[in-house]
């Protein structure tokens, strides 16, 4: 039914919005348990900075990440003299700008969930000789359970959606750096509108199903009972 | 001895506080609301940075001067706060089991199927936090703590969020775990009557300072400090059950041998049994001479202490001797001028008939 190059676009996809997913959850799990606890006055800069994809045209974030990373840019001499070479055009590069462009939407959720942990439930941990790597794990993480189930779709399937930054510094490479969205676009550039629709409505349905999945998966269990 | 010197800024007031607390027993931190006392336990268990110097016995939690402070995970504490504060996503259980897997096996003098016994929480066990009652949950929090075999106990208002009925429910528990385990307690409260039933040691505290502290019977009977405990101003009597009158459902309660002895409503408690009254001021009247045709079922005789001027203008506070206990009454200023009180007078002491505490 699919194409063998649009099978390859599927498959880079996924790849993509995978690792990136784990990268995130990684980079954003100790960024949001510091913006959840923090009373440093820096709290409302660092949160704005985690925002800005939020607010910026993907273009805005695909150009800076492009100069960043390219010949000139202190990101593409420090690749170029690790010997790892230029990111843009490259799956890596890709990934790294997928990285930035999704934080908001996996940093955010497990914020809120952080915040929602009480202080009181970490005290009591302590009380019981939890050292603070042990509070974090044995309580916090599965307190904030929902928020991580919320953070990790989010972040798979915002990566998924993407398009500008994912033209502007990976291209239309086959194989390499086209993305089911650049697939779709090409498609359409092409006017062949029956294989657009094929990975269209594939991603329509894709969407559709993760978001019910999620809201089923956070459906609150049981009504808490006041204290 | 719980040695405890404490200065932190807080807003309103400082923290200030020297304590050198009893290694046995409970003490309890008393005063109102905002007058610090939750402070100074939070900094006994590390939860709070106040500068000074903690130290349980040999063990020194803090000590500011030479550089030295024990994290809360730490420091061989229990510690129970009013929320109970038990962990949503395990089973009773798994809560009981947190700590206590947290000790090293060498460290466990307390067994948790004791605990689970003391606290009656064996039918509870597979239960998950959010269907157990508030009175449920305060056990468990206990039994929590207490599985980790603390050397010290310290409790949080743990009865402030418990409605009446789930107080009495808690209370006996907490009256066990006392006698039982022979470990130390501190214990912070705004409610007299729990400190009366439950405290051998009082420390009372206002705005962020200890403005008396002793054993709990002496505090109590002092005329200097009553302003602190308000309406609930009275004494406790600590003795054993003398004798039950099944006809009448009392029981006598022998203070002080044939010196002082009071009846009080029966709690089903057998003879020989150490006992504890809370003696309000505002239950008991004085009379020169010994009344008859009264409602008043204790008469003490002994003799006028001590006089002092109480909260309100018009009354009235009067220490009497009575055998090897002492008894507090609140007048009117106006009775004892009528009554020509005097210190070095004999009087009866009329005493309402009242509740025994175990």
């Amino acid at each position: 039914m699919l194409s063998p190059a649009e099978w390859s676009a599927v498959r880079l996809t996924a790849e993509l919005a995978g690792l990136t997913t784990v990268l995130l959850l990684l980079v954003g799990t100790p960024m949001a348990w510091w913006l959840a606890r923090t009373s440093s006055p820096a709290k409302p800069v660092w949160a704005a900075l985690v925002a800005m994809p939020l607010v910026l045209p993907p273009t805005v974030i695909g150009f800076y990440l492009l100069l960043l990373m390219g010949p000139q840019g202190p990101v593409g001499q420090l690749t170029q003299s690790l010997g790892l070479g230029r990111l843009p055009f490259t799956f890596a590069g890709l990934v790294v700008a997928s990285v930035i462009y999704s934080l908001p939407f996996v940093v955010q959720p497990l914020q809120q969930a952080f915040e929602a942990v009480p202080e009181r439930t970490l005290e009591a941990a302590a009380t019981l000789r939890a050292s603070p790597w042990d509070r974090f794990f044995s309580v916090a993480v599965p307190l904030a359970r929902p928020g991580f189930v919320t953070a990790s779709v989010l972040g798979f399937a915002h990566t998924v959606g993407e398009f500008g930054v994912v033209l502007m510094i990976g291209g239309n490479i086959p194989d390499k750096t086209r993305v089911l969205s650049v697939a779709i676009y090409d498609h359409v550039e092409a006017t062949e509108f029956a294989q657009a629709h094929r990975l269209a409505a594939g991603m329509v349905v894709f969407a559709l199903v993760v978001l019910v999945t999620l809201y089923v998966s956070n459906r609150p269990r049981r009504e808490e009972r006041p204290a | 001895m719980i040695d405890a010197r404490l200065a932190l800024p807080r807003r309103g007031f400082t923290l200030d506080v020297a304590l050198a607390l009893p290694q046995t027993g409970v003490t309890a931190l008393f005063g109102p609301s905002g007058c610090g006392k939750t402070t100074v336990l939070r900094a006994l268990a590390g939860l709070e940075r106040a500068a000074g110097r903690v130290a349980l016995g040999a063990e020194v939690w803090q000590d500011d001067a030479a550089g030295r402070f024990v994290p809360t995970h730490e420091r061989a504490i229990g510690y129970v706060i009013q929320e109970a504060a038990l962990f949503p996503h395990l089973d009773v259980r798994r809560n009981l089991a947190y700590g206590l897997k947290r000790i090293a096996p060498g460290e466990r003098r307390i067994a948790l199927d004791q605990v689970v016994e003391l606290l009656g929480i064996t039918h509870l066990l597979e239960r998950r936090p959010d269907t157990l009652s508030g009175g449920e949950r305060q056990r468990v929090a206990i039994a929590r703590a207490l599985a980790t075999s603390p050397k010290l106990l310290l409790m949080d208002e743990p009865l402030a969020a418990l409605d009446a009925k789930r107080k009495a429910e808690v209370l006996p528990y907490l009256d066990r775990l006392h006698a039982e385990l022979g470990l130390p307690i501190v214990y912070v409260s705004h409610a007299i009557d729990e400190v009366a039933r439950l405290a051998d040691h009082l420390v009372l505290m206002d705005a962020g300072r200890v403005t008396a502290a002793g054993p709990l019977a002496g505090m109590l009977a002092r005329l200097d400090l009553p302003v602190a405990y308000g309406d609930d101003a009275g004494v406790v009597l600590d003795g054993v059950v003398g004798e039950r009158d099944e006809r009448w459902l009392l029981a006598r309660l022998d203070v002080d041998g044939e010196a002082c002895r009071l009846w009080a409503r029966d709690q089903g408690l057998p003879v020989g049994r150490r006992v504890r009254l809370h003696v309000l001021a505002r239950d008991v009247s004085l009379t020169r001479t010994p009344q008859t045709g009264t409602s008043i079922g204790n008469q003490l005789r002994g003799t006028i202490e001590a006089i002092a001027d109480d909260e309100h203008p018009a009354l009235a506070l009067v220490r009497v001797r009575v055998g090897g206990a002492a008894v507090v009454a609140r007048l009117t200023r106006r009775s004892a001028h009528t009554l020509e009180l005097a210190v070095g007078m004999p009087v009866w002491a009329q005493v309402k008939t009242v509740a025994l505490m175990e």
